[in-house]
């Protein structure tokens, strides 16, 4: 099946939404259907977008405060009772904060709590490092039993949302806070655990997660102009990874790149490299947060000064490509 | 079910005593001081104050249990063993290969368990979220949530913020304890990190606070009554006990905290725990 994109990807007017947005509307979707789920917030309920939730929703909402530690254990404490808790934050602070706590009462207790760590990445923008999460990926991905999923837009964030209020399992979702444009369509297909070929090509394939999937199609398109037609995949699921598609991938192209605003070192750069290690070992570049923090800076300009847009990704990858052959050697 | 009285209870935590000392020689490790000092507190509470059924562990009206300090979890094991949840043979397989009674607690591992702790300081919470459940979400007036604390885990940040969330939602269900035995690994708890005014602490975080001996079994029923009947504010209850309790060469000292005894050891505390420190006469089975 072709995954239909929208058709205005492209136009300069195309539809922009901050991620979070489309958490808000599918906590307040599921909640609507689902009685048991709960919401939970450390006193960032407007920004974190919990308050569409709240305000259908009063009697199932719980104000924390700031105290991440016991917005997990709480809702630990409610998934026993019967609840599905969604609790909210900056990622900086949870999971920045409270992992253990997370990795005691939701992962090694096998909770359904699920962990929505909002103001991922650097495109938080002029708050700087100290809230620029980029280890969250790395951190939840390593633990046991927990789901970890990076939403590419806002429509997609809905969707995601609502397929883990149902999955049974600790999760936990990134959200970002800039706006992100809209690549996907209220069709487009998503399922935990599943990666989507968004566009086809020969001559590498491009793995982002999260709000790197349109900055790669838009490298994508760049790189057909001049001739270089690559595979662009969408790999909103980090844990569990969907092998197989991303390995039918690079079978094809003997080239992978990943892309995330994210550390790569643990992080979906650091998952990509383990499987294709072990299972299918290709030519790999990463891109991302190279071992290094953040600075203040408008969101735009950050993408640029860590050389995450799209039109430095294509020239990242035309002059990668120069020395790497495309190549893989499965086992 | 017919109720206990008082001497039958205190023989309940004699038994989970001498259980507590033979599952800890066999496991070859574990924390000796906590759960010979808890034995009283999880006698009243598993066979008399809880509204529970062991064979039917998740049974829907059942009041909650959470431990918090999971390091003292033999005397949770032992209890459960000697009310029922499962066979006392199974004891012996503490902290061994393919067990169900891990070193810390695992919920998923044996029924009966409500929470999985370890890391100090999240039990509070957990007790929390459920109270808060019961009394606004699904209102269930009925059903308390008892949760034990150690001392020394009072120092976890984790535990004030609990106690905040608590106090501001005046979870009326939640009736907490606090194992007030002074001693933590470094030495003394006001050495390590000084705890008192614990009662005031507790109060200006608007709970009601009741001190009580922790090993006066009558105390302990007593105490869960009156947190019962206070319906505006969460209870914690102060119990001081005596770590190493009952086995007079491990009372009141730290260095008893995480080790288990060996047989020589287990040997004496044992005899000391059947004829209560040669009060009364010890019939011949062998120790």
């Amino acid at each position: 099946m072709t995954y239909q994109l929208n058709p205005d990807l492209f136009n300069d007017d195309v539809k922009q939404e901050p991620i979070r947005a489309g958490f808000g509307r599918g906590l307040k979707a599921a909640g609507e259907v689902n009685e048991a789920i709960v919401a939970l917030c450390a006193d960032l309920t407007e920004s974190t977008q919990m308050h569409l939730f709240r305000e259908a929703f009063p009697k199932r909402f719980i104000e924390i405060g700031v105290a991440e530690q016991n917005l997990v254990t709480v809702a630990s404490g409610m998934a026993r009772a019967g609840k599905i808790p969604f609790t909210s934050s900056y990622a900086a602070f949870s999971p920045g904060r409270n992992w253990e706590q997370i990795r005691t009462t939701a992962a090694l207790n096998n909770q359904p709590v699920k962990i929505v760590g909002s103001h991922a990445g650097v495109s938080v923008g002029p708050d700087g490092a100290t809230h620029q999460m980029l280890e969250d990926i790395a951190l939840m991905r390593v633990l046991p039993n927990m789901v970890v999923v990076a939403p590419g837009d806002s429509v997609e964030a809905e969707k995601a949302t609502k397929a883990i209020a149902e999955n049974g399992k600790p999760s936990y979702i990134r959200l970002a806070r800039e706006k992100t444009p809209i690549f996907s369509t209220d069709e487009s297909p998503f399922e935990i655990g599943k990666a989507y070929v968004l566009r086809e090509g020969t001559e590498g394939s491009l793995l982002g997660t999260g709000t790197m999937t349109y900055q790669l199609l838009v490298a994508a398109d760049l790189l057909a102009k001049d001739g270089i037609e690559v595979e662009v995949v969408h790999v909103p699921t980090i844990k569990p990874l969907d092998e197989e598609t991303i390995l039918t991938s690079a079978r094809k192209t003997g080239r992978v790149l990943a892309a995330e605003e994210a550390q790569v070192n643990g992080g979906f750069g650091g998952a990509i490299a383990e499987l294709l290690g072990e299972k299918l070992p290709t030519p790999l570049k990463r891109v991302g947060m190279l071992d290094r923090f953040g600075e203040s800076g408008a969101p735009l300009e950050l993408f640029e000064h860590f050389n995450l847009t799209g039109p430095q990704i294509a020239e990242q990858f035309k002059e990668w490509i120069k020395d790497t052959p495309r190549y893989h050697q499965g086992f | 079910m017919t109720k206990l009285t008082i001497p039958q209870l205190e023989e309940k935590a004699n038994e989970i005593r001498q259980d507590i000392i033979r599952m800890l020689e066999a496991a070859g490790s574990g924390h000796s001081a906590g759960p010979l000092g808890l034995a009283d507190i999880f006698a009243a509470l598993y066979f008399d104050v809880m509204n529970i059924r062991p064979q039917e562990p998740e049974w829907a009206e059942r009041d909650f249990f959470f431990l918090s300090n999971g390091h003292t979890v033999p005397v949770q094991y032992a209890t459960m063993a000697e009310a029922g949840y499962f066979d006392k043979e199974e004891l012996l397989t503490l902290r061994k290969l393919g067990s169900r009674l891990q070193g810390h607690p695992e919920r998923e591992k044996l029924p009966g368990l409500e929470n999985t702790s370890g890391p100090l300081g999240s039990g509070l919470s957990q007790a929390a979220g459920v109270a808060y459940t019961l009394q606004y979400i699904d209102t269930q007036l009925h059903r308390f949530v008892y949760v034990v604390m150690g001392d020394g885990e009072l120092n976890e940040g984790n535990i004030w913020e609990a106690a905040m969330f608590a106090g501001k939602n005046k979870l009326s269900q939640l009736v907490a304890f606090v194992d007030r035995n002074n001693i933590q690994i470094d030495g003394s708890t006001e050495d390590v990190m000084p705890l008192e005014d614990l009662k005031g602490k507790w109060e200006a975080f608007g709970w009601h606070v009741i001190e009580i001996d922790g090993h006066n079994i009558q105390s302990i029923i007593d105490a869960t009554s009156e947190a019962r009947a206070i319906t505006n504010r969460p209870t914690v209850v102060i119990a001081h006990t005596i770590p190493g309790k009952g086995v007079d060469f491990m009372e009141y000292d730290f260095k008893w905290h995480g080790v288990p005894p060996n047989s020589e050891q287990a040997k004496e505390a044992l005899l000391k725990l059947r004829t209560l420190d040669g009060k009364i006469s010890h019939e011949g089975e062998g120790v």
